[in-house]
């Protein structure tokens, strides 16, 4: 199955997970692209995303599968058509004919922005190390029945702080997405929660690339 | 550094419907832009963008060199908190720009509940309520929308209303507006001006004066403003205006798919029917003109499912020709194709049929009256017949489910009237167990009745609605009668339809109690999540204002009505006219058995009515 690589940036961060797939079959169909209906009862256009991204997350490194419906058209046209049919934010970066088994990813690197309105105090970044340096911490989680403790500790496979600017520091993690998984955002909310002396008035993540388990980028 | 709206975004629930960018939605540069118009929807996004006259006019205004319309709608309540909390006015889609920086702030008005939110709209944008207080030319108010046809509820807090169609005379307001800006009248000389434009109504121009018995006395205009405005409508449907390039939502909406208008009008003449009568006289648009229409909007948005709408879309004349040519196209584009409101007849069986929408929607009837008498009075020509014909079809060919609407409190109805409604479910019960295929999983027969409003400009626009007590009475006597366990039946609430008919026939005295009780928080009130009927009386007692006055009182015949200079084109004595076979039982044919005379056709100049 033909597989395409986006982005999702700017408004269009604010387009939830099921809007974005109602989203893309239309870009499809005002692409002249005609997508494979699923059988059934109520067919539907088969287009399937690999992790669904939480609204409001920035993502340079989304997957979406399609299936076209016996047309024969080749990838860098589909990516002009589909770009010119697609809303501002939402753009895709690559198209290619199949990718790997979506079970060999893995995992996932991302950027946490923390935003301090009054400044980075002198020691924020510091305390921040020294928290994801603890031997478990559990963060809660949203899921179908409510929230759950998790310990992330164990999918963080490396983490980096780096202070970006007066107001701001940066968590650039590479955690687990797949079996287990975790949401970059329990990296803001691990803040929040064990240094509240260091909450920031705002944080903001991003999704940056994918891996297999070897740290190879996943396509 | 994220910037306020960013942080707050987070925080509410579907938040793509406050932030614009979807696809089709017009930017324009600022430095091109002479006028900026802020058009507002009274509710949500997801109602407001199902809206096919606001898109029409959205695509309007754009068009027009200087002028760059954006839109507004209303916020649901965790946004709300959130702005006041951080002081955010409200703001525009396109621009994000604060709607108190727009030189015009428009509304498009179709349901009276929605009253509270153009206030509380105003209120978060932080614009003066009033008209009286908001000097200059900028932020000029004004509305248009079926419930303009009655514009005195709101006539304090809108500078002008824009009556009937707007494709027309909505560019005219806006040339209008552009050159008083651009020679800086002030807003005195605007209003006007504007007022001699044909088809719309500056309120402040005309005093209205009350008997000692409460009833309006005497409506005074001034300033050169004509005695009766007559509402403006479009002719020529076919070379009318029409966007098929529309705003295509990224996140869903209430009718998330393709809308297409087959005609204005309506032959039928229901005899409680706002619309029937205000949207008249009916004009056709040619299949041809439709079904490029339809593709082209199909091509262009990418909806997967398209609609022909109307007030009774088995009334156009070209509807087999249309759904011929539309049929084949949507399958081979996999679209669905839907055609709501068909009447029971044997051509639109065969569609219904054809287009397979009896799978999912199963049967729905809106008899409005249980017994053909009442039906008679109000001229709703469905009869018990047509109704179990239609319903033996269906459940022999394996249907199980029907939906069935009604009124209750209609003129001159009784309880044998209440009672023939349970009479013609039982009727249809014994159809299925006579005709039924597939009896094993049962029939559901779902009942519901609501509160009649009588609406302005239709024949009962003088009747007295039926106290909420007595309208419980017959909602209860009509539950005693349903005992099988095939019937659910679902009476609406008195409350908010009480409401909607103290503002349907409401006069200016109304209008501060709709600012009290919006200061007092209603708002949303079409949701049940937020309508309060408490907040409401409570409204009503700080202002003095009797609702009962509006609505258990009736209208004299020959009471000054305060919609009496308002003219949709229907003339009072057909109304009259009207009115009085209804309280015979007597029906009029629909306009194409024979013309009634109503007068809507006085409204065309180049063709003639279609009915």
């Amino acid at each position: 199955m033909p597989r395409l690589l986006f982005e999702k940036t700017g408004k269009a961060v604010w387009i939830s997970h099921l809007d974005l797939m109602r989203l893309f079959q239309r870009a499809f169909k005002r692409a002249g692209l005609q997508l494979k209906h699923t059988q059934g009862f109520n067919p539907r256009p088969s287009v399937s995303i690999a992790l669904p991204l939480s609204v409001g997350v920035e993502s340079r490194c989304e997957l979406l599968d399609f299936d076209l419906d016996g047309q024969d058209i080749q990838p860098e046209e589909i990516l002009t058509r589909l770009n010119t049919a697609l809303v501002d934010g939402v753009r895709v970066l690559q198209v290619y004919e199949s990718g790997r088994k979506l079970r060999d990813l893995a995992l996932l690197s991302c950027v946490v922005t923390l935003e301090y309105d009054n400044g980075v105090g002198a020691d924020t970044a510091d305390a921040i190390e020294k928290l994801f340096s603890r031997e478990s911490l559990p963060v809660s989680k949203k899921s179908k029945n409510g929230p759950v403790e998790q310990d992330i500790i164990p999918m963080i496979r490396n983490l980096e702080i780096r202070q970006a600017d007066d107001s701001t520091v940066e968590i650039h993690a590479l955690i687990c997405c797949q079996n287990p998984s975790m949401n970059p955002m329990q990296l803001s909310g691990a803040v929040e929660r064990y240094l509240p002396e260091y909450r920031p008035d705002n944080a903001v993540c991003r999704r940056v690339e994918l891996y297999d388990n070897q740290e190879t980028i996943f396509r | 550094m994220t910037n306020l709206l960013q942080r707050v975004l987070p925080t509410v629930q579907k938040p793509a419907r406050y932030t614009g960018g979807e696809f089709n939605e017009i930017k324009k540069d600022l430095a091109d832009v002479r006028v900026r118009v802020a058009f507002c929807f009274p509710d949500t996004y997801e109602i407001g963008m199902s809206n096919v006259g606001m898109r029409i006019l959205y695509g309007v205004m754009n068009r027009m060199d200087g002028v760059w319309c954006e839109r507004v709608f209303a916020p649901w309540g965790d946004m709300e908190e959130a702005m006041e909390k951080h002081s955010l006015p409200l703001w525009a889609l396109e621009s994000q720009s604060p709607v108190k920086d727009f030189d015009m702030i428009a509304f498009t008005i179709g349901y009276e509940m929605c009253y509270t939110n153009i206030l509380n709209m105003l209120r978060l944008a932080q614009v003066p309520l009033h008209a009286k207080d908001r000097q200059g030319l900028k932020n000029i108010v004004f509305a248009g929308g079926v419930c303009a046809f009655n514009p005195e509820p709101l006539a304090d807090f809108v500078d002008f209303f824009s009556l009937g169609e707007g494709e027309e005379i909505t560019p005219e307001i806006l040339s209008l507006y552009d050159r008083a800006k651009a020679e800086d009248w002030s807003k005195d000389q605007f209003l006007a001006a504007v007022s001699q434009i044909p088809g719309i109504y500056v309120p402040s121009f005309y005093a209205h004066e009350y008997a000692p018995d409460g009833t309006l006395a005497r409506v005074v205009p001034s300033q050169g403003a004509p005695e009766t405005v007559t509402k403006r409508i479009i002719e020529d449907l076919d070379s009318a205006y029409f966007p098929t390039k529309m705003i295509v939502p990224s996140t869903e909406i209430v009718h998330d798919r393709a809308n297409l208008e087959v005609f204005r009008g309506c032959i039928r003449g229901c005899r409680f029917c706002q619309a029937g009568f205000s949207c008249r006289p009916v004009r056709k648009k040619s299949a041809h003109v439709l079904y490029r229409q339809a593709v082209e909007t199909l091509e262009d948005s990418g909806h997967n499912e398209i609609t022909l709408s109307s007030l009774s879309t088995s009334d156009y004349r070209h509807l087999k020709e249309l759904t011929d040519a539309m049929i084949p196209y949507c399958a081979d584009h996999k679209v669905n194709l839907s055609v709501p409101s068909l009447r029971a007849d044997n051509f639109s069986r065969e569609l219904m049929q054809r287009l397979q929408t009896l799978r999912k929607s199963g049967l729905t009837f809106a008899p409005e009256a249980g017994t053909q008498r009442l039906r008679d009075v109000i001229n709703k020509n469905l009869t018990e017949e047509e109704i179990l014909n239609s319903c033996t079809n269906a459940f022999a060919g394996g249907w199980n489910n029907v939906k069935l609407y009604f009124m209750l409190g209609l003129p001159t109805e009784t309880d044998e009237d209440v009672l023939g409604i349970a009479d013609l479910v039982y009727k249809i019960i014994q159809a299925w167990k006579e005709h039924a295929v597939n009896k094993k999983r049962g029939l559901r027969v779902h009942v519901a009745t609501a509160y009649f409003v009588p609406k302005p400009h239709t024949p009962f626009q003088w009747e007295a609605q039926i106290t909420p007590e007595e309208y419980l009475r017959r909602a209860k006597l009509l539950k005693n009668h349903f005992y099988s366990k095939s019937i659910e039946y679902n009476y609406h609430e008195p409350d908010l339809s009480r409401l909607e008919a103290v503002f349907a026939r409401g006069d200016r005295r109304v209008g501060p109690v709709i600012e009290e009780a919006m200061k007092r928080g209603a708002r949303l009130d079409g949701w049940d999540e937020y309508f309060s009927y408490k907040t409401w009386l409570e409204a009503f007692e700080a202002c003095g204002v009797d609702p009962d006055f509006y609505t258990v009182r009736g209208y004299g015949q020959d009471e000054l009505l305060p919609w009496d200079m308002i003219d949709v084109g229907v003339s009072k004595a057909f109304l009259l006219r009207e009115r009085k076979k209804a309280y015979g039982a007597v029906v009029t044919p629909d306009c194409r058995e024979g013309c009634s005379g109503c007068g809507a056709n006085c409204l065309l100049k180049e063709v003639d009515c279609d009915a």
